[in-house]
């Protein structure tokens, strides 16, 4: 690729949705944009961020809140960073040992991945352990923020599980959670694909269910840009939108799937066999030893506006970083959240494709009860069911009385 | 005035590269120096040595759970970022591409941790000098291993000179552009397909 224009190093970690980026590089859809894509693996999110500070990293595969927590000030040593697009939705879920599913089944768990009845049965259990003077489960997520840390806790509180005094969550990185779980140091864990599966797979555990039920159609990784040169770069960050958008598309192709999940499967990227990387890929997801469940949206690469920036996706996640005493609630940091969401950027690198581009720059989260069709520019475009399983509803409009709204829940 | 002597808390899973850690800050003076190899139960451990300063190799996939720990601990004394301090871009970027990482005691003055970090990076980019010293030295080894083998095949099966035997595998490496020791790769591959092996 030496007519490249642009040279452009991005760090991912060994997870699913690491795909987009993947894919830009090994379908060409980066070098058809003139962009050399340097993939750089990761061994931690920290590192990820760190290299990104020192300019190792123009942009990354991120969870979505760490750019927020960045730019508020919450991690260290961290560059403003700033997100031009997302990398797809959905796709966790969360795994239990086989111990505490047996539990949870004889308290009315079913192997539906339905998130009432697992969370009911998983109160039971909480509640059997705490009466017979038993340590609280400890669940383990990847990073403290996380969408797999804010989506078990919303899980876990709104079935009546205080996560801070009913349950240990601890940090575990993602390959190392299938073996903490069958060593038994881990009761359960929240985290991307292929590592439930793998649990599954390798027989340590079950999935109890899945992000895609918890919220459905709801943001996990994003594209993070170093501000500094995104800024006097925007020709290049361009350039690598419509490539990551092209790979999105591509993807998203059911009849692609099995070479999406041959090459990350490669030693180079997630290193794990095809075969669990395709659960995650179809939403046929084998959930346990004799369970397989289709879930619908479990993982979403391009559909329903998968890859734009929503502001309303980092004002919810700056909501729960608040519910958690992660940060304080007020007007600045608010603002802080919403601007390091960038839809202006996605539009403007997209435009030139004439693909579907929301008209709007937030949404109110889990008002679709079914697929609608909305406002957009470029082409038609459908979004939804987006609902909450407890049938919540964030208007980022009314943030402050949702923030007051989840600190009352967690007192009473 | 005397300041306390810092204790030093060095996590990393490779024991060598520790104990070359290890050496540099008992050389510097530093007596107070702990070596964890292994993370599991690590909270106890950070507890125990109540360290000032922690450093950690950047390959260790367990930063994340690390940070966190930090932020969230009341049992050790509160430990930040090395890098809090950013107007040091050049200590940062070196500490990053050494491949090293460090924590200190919030309120510790920077004068005095600066060179156990200083003395961390040159001990991380000597040891990986060392290493890849090492795997140079060990597939000069084996390339000189091949290249015997192959020598042999074309001795034995063409009556060849041990001088002509090479002389031919370099002459055919040069005309294919490629390197002595892939041609005799090749060779003595081709060798153990034909059952002909020497």
């Amino acid at each position: 690729m030496t007519d490249a224009r642009f040279e452009i190093a991005a760090g991912f970690l060994p997870l699913l949705d690491s795909a987009l980026l993947v894919a830009a590089r090994e379908k060409g859809f980066a070098a058809d944009e003139g962009v050399a894509l340097n993939l750089v693996r990761e061994t931690s999110w920290a590192n990820v961020r760190d290299r990104l500070a020192v300019g190792h990293f123009q942009v990354a595969h991120m969870l979505a809140p760490m750019p927020i927590a960045c730019n508020l000030g919450l991690t260290p040593l961290a560059a403003t960073t700033i997100v031009p697009m997302a990398l797809g939705l959905g796709g966790n879920a969360v795994t239990v040992s086989n111990a505490l599913w047996a539990r949870m089944a004889a308290h009315g768990a079913t192997d539906d991945l339905a998130p009432r009845a697992a969370g009911d049965a998983l109160r039971a259990v909480v509640a059997e352990k705490a009466g017979g003077g038993q340590p609280p489960l400890r669940f383990a997520v990847v990073h403290p923020h996380s969408g797999h840390n804010y989506e078990l806790r919303y899980w876990l509180a709104a079935c009546g599980i205080d996560p801070d005094r009913k349950a240990e969550i601890v940090i575990v990185p993602p390959p190392l959670m299938a073996d903490a779980l069958g060593s038994g140091a881990l009761d359960g864990f929240c985290a991307g694909e292929p590592w439930n599966t793998a649990a599954v797979m390798l027989g340590h555990g079950q999935i109890a269910t899945v992000k895609a039920k918890i919220w459905r159609s709801s943001p996990e990784k994003v594209l993070g840009a170093d501000a500094r040169w995104a800024e006097a770069n925007d020709d290049a960050l361009a350039a690598l939108l419509r490539a990551v958008y092209r790979s999105a598309q591509w993807c998203a192709e059911p009849a692609n799937h099995q070479e999406l999940a041959a090459i990350l499967a490669a030693p180079a990227y997630v290193g794990r066999p095809a075969e669990w990387m395709r659960p995650a890929l179809s939403g046929r997801m084998h959930i346990g030893p004799d369970a397989t469940v289709d879930v619908q949206d479990f993982f979403v690469p391009q559909a329903k506006a998968a890859t734009f920036p929503w502001k309303s996706h980092a004002l919810w996640f700056y909501s729960q970083m608040v519910r958690w005493g992660q940060v304080g609630h007020s007007a600045g940091n608010t603002a802080v959240a919403r601007e390091t969401y960038r839809p202006d950027l996605y539009r403007a690198a997209l435009k030139p494709l004439g693909v579907a581009l929301p008209g709007a720059n937030a949404k109110v989260e889990g008002a679709l009860a079914a697929t609608t069709p909305v406002g957009s520019a470029g082409a038609s475009l459908t979004l939804g069911p987006d609902g909450f399983f407890d049938g919540s509803l964030f208007d980022p409009d009314e943030l402050d009385g949702y923030i007051a709204a989840q600190g009352q829940d967690r007192n009473g | 005035m005397t300041a306390k002597p810092l204790a030093v808390l060095v996590i990393d899973e490779n024991r060598i590269r520790a104990s070359i850690i290890e050496a540099g800050l008992r050389e510097a003076g530093h007596e107070d120096v702990t070596l964890v190899h292994d993370v599991s139960g690590i909270a106890k451990r950070i507890a125990e040595v109540n360290p000032d300063v922690i450093v950690i190799d950047l390959e260790n996939p367990n930063r994340d759970m690390l940070e966190n720990m930090f932020q969230l601990s009341r049992a050790v004394k509160r430990p930040i970022a090395m890098f809090v301090d950013r107007s040091d871009s050049a200590s940062i970027e070196a500490a990053v591409d050494a491949g090293v990482s460090a924590y200190i005691v919030d309120g510790l003055k920077r004068e005095r941790v600066k060179p156990i970090l200083d003395m961390a990076v040159s001990r991380f980019n000597a040891f990986a000098r060392l290493t890849r010293e090492l795997e140079e030295a060990r597939s000069e080894l084996e390339n000189r291993k091949v290249i015997d083998r192959a020598k042999g095949i074309l001795m034995k099966s063409r009556g060849l000179s041990e001088a002509d035997a090479y002389a031919l595998l370099r002459k055919t490496a040069m005309n294919q552009n490629r390197k002595l020791a892939e041609i005799a790769q090749s060779l003595v591959t081709a060798a153990g397909l034909l059952g002909d092996d020497a």
